[in-house]
This record gives C-alpha cells, structure tokens and sequence, in this order.
C-alpha cells in the first residue's frame, strides 16, 4: 500500500469520529440505521449475539449479501473477514468494501499469523485489547483501532478494561524519557517509532473506537468519556425492543456524551435493552483471540 | 474572532486545531444552547452528511443556523458541509440548509477506493493540496431555487433564497469537475483543507469574516 493510500485510510477513520458504527445483517437494517443516523454500517450474516448462540465456525458473509447492504446505503459499508483469512480480505476488496474488519468475532482462520493489512489498498479496522496489541495491528497495517471488548454480550466491562488499559499504557509511555522508548517498543514488541509516535503525541497514531458490549446511550457516552473517539454497537440495537429508537438514541448521546440531562432523556422508554450475558458466564471469549 | 465549528460528528477538531494555529477562538456546536454564544463564523467539518443534517435538526440547530446563514453568516462548509448548504444533491433526495446554489453528487468519486489526494489552482490563492474522502463534487451551478426542494422555505422568493446577487463563484476545478465554490459569504469544498498541511483555505476563510466584521 502507498504512503498516499495509507494516510487516505487514517483519514476516512477520521471522518468517522464522533459517530456510531452498527452492525446489520439485511439492507432494511441497513436503512434503519442510516435513518438512525449511524455514521457507517457493518454488514454480516449473523450479529455476534447470535455467533456466539449458534457456536460452530463461523465466516465472513455472502458477498451478495454485502452488496445488497452497499447498495440500501449512502453512508460506509464495513464487513468482517477472519483473523489471518487474507483470501476472504481480497474478496471484500474486490467487492470496494470501505473498511475490512480483520475480527475475532469470526473464527480465527490462522493462530500465528495477522493478514499483512499493507498488501491491501482497502482500510482494515483490528480490535486490541492493550497498546501492545494496537500498535502492532497498526504496524500490520491497520489503519483504524477498536477495543475488542466482549462482543455479543451486551456486557460493556471488557471494553472499559481495554480502553483504560490502553489509556494508561499511553500515559505511561508519554511520561517516559527518550532513551526508555526503545526498551518499551522490545516490551511491546513493536517497532520504535510507533512508540515514539505514542511518546510525542500522547495518543495512537490512527483513530480509536470502543466496540464489545455497548448497549444503551449510557454505555456509548462511558466509552466516549474514557476518550474513545467513537463507538461500534453490535448486537446492541438489533437485539433490542425498539432498534431504531436506541439507535437513534446512541447516537444523540454519543454527540452529546457530556450532557447528562440529555442522556438521561434519552435513556427513557427505550424498551428492553439486550439480555446480555455477565463475563463470567461467558464459555467463549472472543477477545481472547488473535494477540 | 470566535468562530463555531458544528461538532456533532466528523472531523471538527482538524478544523478547530487549525483555527486555533491561526488566532481564532473556537465554540463546539453541539446543541442549541451553544448557539447563545457570539460567533463571527461558522465551520461544517467533514463527515457523514446523513447523520450530521438529523442532529442538526433533532438537537434544533437546524433553524437558527440556516437563518444566520441566509443572513450572512460566513460560512465554510467542507465535504459533507458542502452537502449540508448545497441547495440540491443530485442523487440523494434530502436538502439540509439548501442556501447556496449548487446541485452536488454525493459519493461523486465513488467508494473508499476512489478517495485520492491531489494538487490544484484555487482563485487568490495559487495551488493547494487536496484531500477527497469519499468526496462529492459540484455537478452545475443553480440559478433560480425550487421552491419544492427548498428544505421548509417553500415561502421564499428566489431573492430571499439566494439573496447574494453575484452568482456562484468557481473557485477550483480538478479535472474539469467543481471542487470549491464561493457563494456571498458561504465557501463550500469537496475536499478537506483541514486534512493538510496547508492553511491558506482557513485564512482566506478567516479573512472573509474580518470583512464581515
């Protein structure tokens, strides 16, 4: 990829921020979220609430099916491939998708190895767990960051574990003098100049969302008041009583994430909230996977 | 100088770094209490078009901004804040604010793998480097407004609509296609100059509201 193409990427990850990201598996929940106002949609076949129900391996989806999302929409169109499944990338390549999601919320096609996100001319977005994990996505290739959180459970803990972590991480390395930076990149097993990015700038050299468990505006404005600098809500709305009025409502909060008295406005009659599963009921951990 | 850069979605804090490089004040616009403040200009960033013109109007903003606007307002209205003033989107049926006369295609280039960077002449200004984001262009320019895709100003005169009586200046062209326009005081990009190292776009901006002043 082109030094060009690679900034071209950071920057639609830019016109993203400040937006709701949500995950949908027809081209009419495709338009209910567009209407909602979310900022880009992921298209797949089942949400990770119904992934992780079914078990079993689970792929990247049907590229007509992705195309008929494409088509119900103006805003970006996402789609997930499996961690290190190079091929399923090409083909979403091929289809012009705007952003792969290399995700561990599919089944892992490769235990060692990511795909080479550099080799690709298409945005990749990685889920990380701590900054170690985030810079060496980005040193991969990726181009746009998102906290792995525990998706499909509707329960938002693993996502603020990972954002603070990797909030502290960055604190810790801003503070540090120059000539500790090149043992903290061998720590981190990535290359120093990224550290040095983080060292100077205080923050990740691309743009960072929160995903993995948001399921009400309360949850979306936590993660932005962590610093995330927008949200991925999966099974979230769909899995809820009234999607288009969450959505609609997830996406308010998320502009206003400091406003109180409007989150709590937004936070009346929105119905039943996703059921959820608490972490320690959890037989399968996503975030687990891919390090 | 304050200038209110629109921060419900999008990339308002590119803008809002490079104001603040230039010595201007700054005011997120995120609902309509912000609105109380004085400001001397108004920024739309980049972003989603969709989303950003429904919060406008569901955290009502809409009204009072459009009419500042009409007003003489100056405006700068980048990617998808040119889609918010444009008066129609060829392939979209919405119209947000509507007040500056051009007809614009959304997704002009295309998808992610159409974005590109470039080079070219902007009037008073020489060459600029641009960035284009899943970006639009300007398609024609518009001469007398449609009273039916007026955004809830079905009652105005097409003076009222478009009171400047100079017409839409061009103030750039990428291969042919319209990517800057300056209408009175409303200045609308396809591209992105918050996105570059570049400031002259902002200052030229900037300089349009001293005028104002």
């Amino acid at each position: 990829m082109s030094e060009d193409r690679y900034a071209l990427n950071k920057q639609l990850a830019q016109m993203l921020k400040g937006g709701v990201i949500m995950d949908v598996t027809t081209p009419e929940q495709a338009r209910i979220a567009q209407e909602a106002g979310a900022c880009a949609v992921m298209a797949l076949e089942r949400i990770p609430a119904d992934i992780r129900a079914a078990g079993g391996v689970s792929r990247m989806s049907d590229p007509k099916m992705i195309k008929g999302i494409q088509e119900a929409v103006s805003i970006p169109v996402m789609a997930k491939c499996r961690i290190g499944h190079f091929v399923e990338a090409q083909i979403l390549e091929a289809i012009e998708i705007d952003y792969i999601d290399e995700s561990e919320v599919l089944s892992p096609a490769d235990d060692v190895y990511h795909i080479d996100k550099r080799g690709f001319r298409v945005p990749f977005v990685c889920g990380a767990k701590d900054l170690g994990e985030a810079l060496r996505r980005i040193n991969e290739g990726a181009s746009m960051i998102r906290t792995k959180g525990e998706p499909g459970t509707g329960d938002v803990v693993q996502a603020v574990r990972h954002m603070r972590k990797m909030n502290s991480e960055i604190a810790k390395i801003t503070a540090m003098r120059q000539d500790e930076l090149f043992e903290e990149a061998k720590q981190l097993a990535v290359p120093y100049e990224l550290v040095l990015y983080v060292h100077d700038n205080g923050r990740l050299p691309v743009v960072n969302f929160a995903a993995g468990g948001v399921a009400t505006p309360a949850d979306a404005a936590l993660m932005m008041q962590l610093g995330a600098e927008g949200v991925f809500v999966g099974s979230g709305i769909f899995k809820s009583g009234n999607p288009a009025k969450r959505a609609a409502s997830i996406v308010k909060a998320v502009a206003n994430y400091q406003d109180s008295r409007l989150i709590a406005e937004l936070s009346e009659d929105l119905g039943e909230a996703m059921v959820g599963i608490n972490e320690q009921e959890i037989e399968l951990l996503m975030a687990e996977r891919g390090k | 100088m304050k200038i209110a850069v629109l921060a419900v979605q999008g990339a308002f804090a590119e803008h809002i770094d490079k104001l603040r490089k230039l010595g201007a004040e700054c005011l997120e616009l995120r609902q309509r209490a912000d609105l109380e403040q004085s400001f001397e200009g108004l920024i739309l960033p980049g972003g989603e078009s969709t989303v950003q013109g429904k919060l406008l109007r569901e955290l009502q903003m809409f009204e009072p901004l459009r009419d500042r606007i009409r007003q003489g307002l100056p405006v700068l209205g980048t990617c998808a804040g040119l889609i918010l003033l444009s008066h129609k989107i060829s392939n979209d049926e919405a119209v947000w604010f509507g007040t500056l006369p051009v007809c614009v295609q959304r997704n002009a280039y295309g998808r992610q793998l159409g974005s590109f960077h470039t080079e070219a002449e902007v009037k008073g200004i020489g060459r600029v480097p641009m960035t284009f984001i899943r970006a639009p262009y300007v398609e024609s320019l518009i001469e007398t407004p449609d009273a039916k895709i007026c955004g809830g100003a079905e009652s105005l005169t097409p003076e009222e609509n478009f009171p400047e009586q100079s017409g839409v200046e061009v103030l750039a062209r990428v291969e042919g296609r319209i990517v800057a326009v300056r209408y009175g005081n409303q200045i609308g990009t396809a591209f992105h100059p918050e996105l570059d190292e570049d400031d002259r776009i902002h200052e030229m901006f900037l300089q349009m509201c001293r005028e104002k002043e």
